[in-house]
């Protein structure tokens, strides 16, 4: 996997999500301003002052966007790590395994995967109070099932393998297998669903907050500033389209950088 | 029709109604199972002992749950979704024509988008690897992972608000006649269709290109049939069965994207309702959204499941 071979479209994809880090790590030190200070009219135009303008109701939109990132990518990071755990330990066990309890696991993950995730959500968002942890825990359970299925079906592949099965003639144990054998073997491709995953995260999440259910104010996120500034659109304020052009951006250079990961492990599988 | 495919699509058919029935308790219990009293959540911290009593009563909740959700799935068999909280309307009147809306929306989208689709697939895989291939592939690949609502509003921006030449709300009322609605849902149409095109486009080219190594294309190719004869007489009909399980699976995804294109355009159909009730906390109407959805969307994978053993001519013989 050399970086340096990496296509155009890598590179950048790279550099860009580099960059959103750094802005969500930084944040408090780079922001002119506070999220929520209200510090000039509503919706000014770009100026020295204001970069990005003001919104709805005279704070500045680049703190906002900065502050607003560094939300997003965090509650998308924290709930697709814990989806990531839950998902590829329970996905490994059952393809370990085997037998009935392969059978309750996946039939579970089945009936909860019938059901659209967004509508799933909103029912249990509906009884339970909205704040970062219960958001967090919602986004993490129903994305645990999507990497349960994928965590099942490559140890499934790499299960049959011949050094699996000198490691249970050795007589090592369920943990060690899945931990020693499976999990080195199938690094690259859950690598790369990591980052599709944490693209899906930060879309969901921005969608709930785009819906008033996500992120409350006055906290800043992507979505939620979408919301915030919808109504400017019909006077030809553009105020909204700069956190949704964020997201894009974001989803669209990871999308690039999973473009390449899948593509050196199916040309090391060819070898 | 053999007795071997009836039971097939029997078992298929049965296996969606208990992923539903199982789905129906998911919803009903929620409200059990989640941490939170319900009543306290609706009323608040400063609600009094009496008051949340009676909204126990009023919901139900003073019953035991197996009751309740007997009592709740017999209503809904029967077209009764209870009362809403906070009007007290039925809300089976609440849902009334924003259901049809928004399968009007949903329909006339898949209208819109499943022919472009498999045309532009088909497009890509008979330019396969030259420019136009290499142009849809890009373009699918950053659109596949545009949020609804950055489509919607730079829809809006320029079509409604510079252009000027479609409206930017979605007003529908019953007096509207077809083409007025047909104008009014233009931009929401283009968002959702927009959203769904890049991946049906993308699984259309594979399933195409799975069946463009087999065999009997390289026999075609061999006798000096035309590319296109190639792809739409060969390729096609042996890839109709992965397409229509794409198209289907899509379909229901457009019935999840209907949510928040509804609430960008302020279109009167049932996903306003349900995020309304959710912020609300109007827990019949939520579960009755919920499960009307959910039943949408499992009846369409259940139908791209049958669909796709119909076509599949291998299981018409059984050994």
């Amino acid at each position: 996997m050399r970086l340096a071979r990496a296509p155009l479209t890598a590179k950048l994809g790279l550099i860009i999500i580099l960059f959103y880090i750094l802005v969500a790590l930084f944040g408090p030190f780079l922001a002119p301003h506070k999220q929520s200070d209200v510090v000039g009219s509503v919706w000014q135009p770009i100026s020295k002052e204001f970069p990005l303008g003001t919104d709805n109701v005279g704070r500045d939109i680049l703190s906002r966007m900065i502050y607003g990132t560094r939300t997003t990518l965090f509650i998308a990071f924290i709930a697709t790590c814990l989806s990531f755990s839950w998902g590829i330990l329970t996905g490994f066990f059952a393809a370990v395994s085997g037998g009935w309890i392969d059978q309750i696991l996946s039939r579970w993950v089945d009936l909860l995967m019938a059901f659209p995730t967004l509508i799933f959500a909103l029912v249990v968002l509906s009884i339970v109070p909205i704040n970062m942890t219960t958001l967090i825990l919602v986004m993490a359970i129903l994305d645990s099932t999507r990497v349960f299925r994928i965590a099942r079906a490559l140890a499934a592949d790499t299960v049959v393998m011949d050094f699996v099965e000198a490691a249970r003639l050795r007589g090592e144990g369920t943990l060690w297998i899945i931990f020693r054998e499976i999990l080195p073997n199938t690094l690259t491709p859950l690598v790369a669903e990591y980052g599709l995953r944490f693209s899906f995260a930060v879309l969901f999440l921005s969608s709930l907050s785009f819906l008033g259910l996500g992120v409350q104010p006055p906290a800043a996120d992507w979505g939620g500033m979408v919301r915030d500034n919808s109504l400017g659109i019909t006077f030809g304020i553009a105020a909204s389209l700069i956190p949704a052009a964020a997201l894009a951006i974001l989803t669209v250079s990871v999308n690039f950088v999973v473009d390449w990961l899948l593509d050196q492990t199916s040309s090391l599988r060819n070898q | 029709m053999s007795t071997y495919l009836i039971r097939l699509v029997l078992q298929r058919f049965a296996l969606g109604l208990i992923t539903l029935f199982a789905i129906s308790i998911l919803i009903f219990l929620s409200a059990e199972i989640l941490p939170g009293d319900v009543a306290q959540t609706i009323l608040g911290q400063s609600a009094t002992p009496e008051n949340l009593a009676n909204l126990r009563t009023q919901l139900g909740l003073d019953k035991p749950p197996l009751q309740r959700y007997v009592n709740w799935l017999g209503g809904v068999l029967q077209g009764d979704f209870g009362t809403a909280l906070t009007n007290r309307q039925p809300v089976a009147k609440l849902i009334g024509t924003r259901f049809g809306n928004t399968l009007f929306l949903a329909f006339v989208s898949a209208i819109i988008a499943v022919p472009l689709a498999i045309l532009l697939g088909l497009l890509a895989v008979r330019f396969r690897d030259k420019w136009p291939d290499k142009l849809i592939s890009a373009l699918t690949l950053t659109t596949i992972s545009l949020p609804e609502f950055f489509v919607g509003y730079v829809l809006i921006l320029v079509f409604a608000i510079k252009l000027r030449w479609f409206p930017s709300l979605s007003t529908v009322s019953s007096t509207m006649d077809l083409g007025d609605r047909l104008w009014v849902i233009v931009l929401p149409c283009a968002t959702l269709t927009f959203v769904v095109l890049a991946h049906m486009m993308r699984m259309t080219r594979a399933a195409i290109i799975g069946v463009m190594s087999s065999p009997y294309i390289e026999m075609a190719q061999l006798k000096g049939v035309s590319p296109f004869n190639i792809i739409f007489r060969h390729a096609l009909p042996n890839a109709i069965s992965p397409i229509i399980n794409v198209v289907v699976v899509n379909l229901a995804y457009l019935i999840v994207g209907v949510v928040v294109v509804e609430v960008i355009f302020v279109y009167p159909g049932m996903g306003q309702l349900f995020v309304d009730n959710v912020s609300k906390r109007d827990l019949p109407v939520v579960q009755a959204c919920g499960l009307i959805f959910a039943t949408v969307f499992i009846g369409l994978n259940m139908l791209a499941d049958i669909l796709s053993i119909l076509s599949n001519p291998k299981l018409r013989f059984p050994k």
